[in-house]
């Protein structure tokens, strides 16, 4: 089988460069900074690769990066350790289930589907928190996170979109 | 290649099976961590440690990231300054004037007070020194509200101090290292904090659910809580002194009592973290911790304290002795032999 104009792809490339850059962009968002008595918002950029990551090819490598990536927010954050690691799992599965169905959809259903991956990773993290915690989450916090988190789609888009020419042969 | 020459080299696994076990184990994973989570009592173990290196690396990144930020706000509020300070001058003297009427009264209430304590005998709380932080980072989601100060066990810093700004209170520290603390905000869904109606004294448990405003639980009483009502700390359980001012009460679209922080309305970026060390500072440790415990002293058998032992009783009159400790015999008391019982006669058995 000839690879033609393909490249293999380059695990810094896909996996080590999005993982620097949430962590730099979490960093970022964290500063304390208020302005007319309004927080900064606080997205949760980690969902981009786990979304992007499935979608591209599976992977032995990506649900690790995922877990460390997610290890890293509890530890930065001051939440429970696992927490997201585990929640961005949940999402990261969710997707690699259910990438036969998104492969070839306009970028608006695209859009759609990152919203819907981004709703099962905030509940999965309104649960395992409801069962660390044994209390309520507020559900408008959670919602104005799922919101923030679920405008950083391009982000996942031009990740996905810069591995369209690799190489093929998992697809 | 060498391993392709192998008894495995033929055996080829489908990349997707491959990817959905690495998923698994890496689930695993994560589970166990979520269910090996402690973090306030852990501070000397790998995992604390961990929390602490992480925190101590992050301070200067964060610090260097919020800076710019800093660097403005001080900018806008002297720019701010700059254009509206007649108004400003105008404001601050009618504070001014109406402060210098709440000065006499507080000098009045403090000589009633120190009058009422000299009285009772009232033994106070000590003063509580505190240490000044700067924060640099600071977490808002719904699953975890904490903010990052840049001062730790080298100012004096423990696990549990309790954190203020000018306002009222902000959270607590649950993690400590040389040069940083970790401190739970009351709105992180982890917060408990026993607070108090300053009206009513009525008590209720102040619980964080990751939004705004933290919720009132287990209020009791009749009618404890109004609208507006300022909520201070109990002092409940020395987890947090008495007294310090937490918010006003107001009740939620769910239902529920909650408290709008007063904390909100202050700056975001200085904190003030108390050394308070429980109410154990009261008692002098060096007495509670000798060990020559003072002699055991036995009751005097003949000095009853029902008093004296009716004559009826005994056949003879006695008086009722006082025995002090100096004039008690030192030597040990002989050990008696009980005497035996007769058996009862026949007629009395009858």
């Amino acid at each position: 089988m000839s690879l033609g104009g393909a490249r293999p792809l380059n695990p810094f490339r896909w996996l080590g460069g999005p993982l620097l850059a949430c962590v730099i962009a979490t960093m970022l968002f964290s500063a304390p900074i208020r302005v007319w008595g309004l927080h900064l918002p606080e997205p949760v950029f980690a969902v981009v690769p786990a979304f992007a990551w499935a979608l591209i090819r599976p992977s032995i490598l990506a649900p690790f990066a995922i877990l460390l990536l997610g290890l890293f927010l509890d530890l930065f954050w001051g939440g429970p350790t696992g927490l997201w690691g585990l929640s961005l799992l949940v999402a990261y599965a969710t997707v690699l289930a259910a990438r036969n169905m998104m492969t070839g959809q306009s970028r608006a259903m695209m859009w759609v589907w990152f919203a819907g991956v981004t709703a099962v990773a905030m509940a999965a993290g309104f649960l395992f928190s409801m069962l660390d915690s044994l209390a309520t989450p507020s559900l408008i916090g959670v919602f104005w996170q799922f919101l923030a988190t679920a405008l950083l789609f391009p982000f996942a888009h031009r990740l996905v979109d810069r591995s369209d020419d690799a190489d093929v042969r998992f697809r | 290649m060498v391993f392709r020459e192998g008894p495995l080299g033929d055996l080829k696994v489908p990349l997707t099976w491959t990817a959905a076990v690495a998923l698994i184990v890496a689930a695993v994973i994560a589970v166990a961590f979520l269910l090996a989570d402690r973090r306030e009592t852990l501070q000397d173990h790998a995992y604390g440690v961990t929390r602490q290196t992480v925190d101590v690396v992050a301070k200067p990144v964060s610090g260097a990231i919020a800076a710019p930020g800093r660097w403005t706000g001080l900018g806008v509020d002297f720019f701010r300054g700059y254009l509206f300070t007649a108004s400003e001058n105008r404001r601050l003297k009618a504070e001014l004037s109406e402060m210098r009427q709440w000065r006499d009264r507080a000098l009045a209430l403090q000589d009633t007070n120190d009058r009422y304590k000299a009285l009772l005998g009232l033994r106070t709380d000590p003063p509580i020194p505190m240490a000044s932080a700067r924060v640099v980072s600071d977490s808002r989601g719904p699953f975890a509200n904490t903010r990052l100060a840049d001062v730790g066990s080298e100012k004096g810093v423990v696990v549990g101090n309790p954190v203020l700004n000018e306002r009222g209170l902000v959270g607590r520290v649950v993690g400590v290292s040389t040069t940083t603390s970790r401190v739970l905000l009351l709105t992180d869904i982890a917060s408990r904090t026993p607070v108090m109606i300053d009206r009513t004294n009525a008590r209720a448990i102040l619980t964080g659910d990751g939004g705004p405003n933290p919720k009132l639980e287990y209020l009791r009483g009749v009618d404890p809580i109004q609208q507006g009502d300022r909520v201070v700390t109990s002092g409940d359980g020395g987890v947090v002194p008495r007294g310090l001012p937490v918010g006003a009460a107001v009740k939620g679209l769910d239902g529920r009592w909650r408290v709008v922080l007063f904390a909100d309305d202050a700056a975001i970026d200085f904190v003030r973290i108390l050394l308070f060390k429980d109410f154990a500072q009261l008692a002098d440790e060096k007495q509670l911790l000798t060990r020559s415990l003072p002699p055991v002293t036995t009751e005097d058998p003949q000095a009853s304290i029902l008093g004296p032992v009716p004559a009826a009783r005994t056949g003879a009159p006695s008086k009722p002795v006082a025995i002090r400790p100096a004039d008690a015999p030192q030597t040990s008391p002989k050990p008696t032999l009980p005497k035996p019982v007769p058996p009862p006669a026949p007629e009395a058995a009858r």
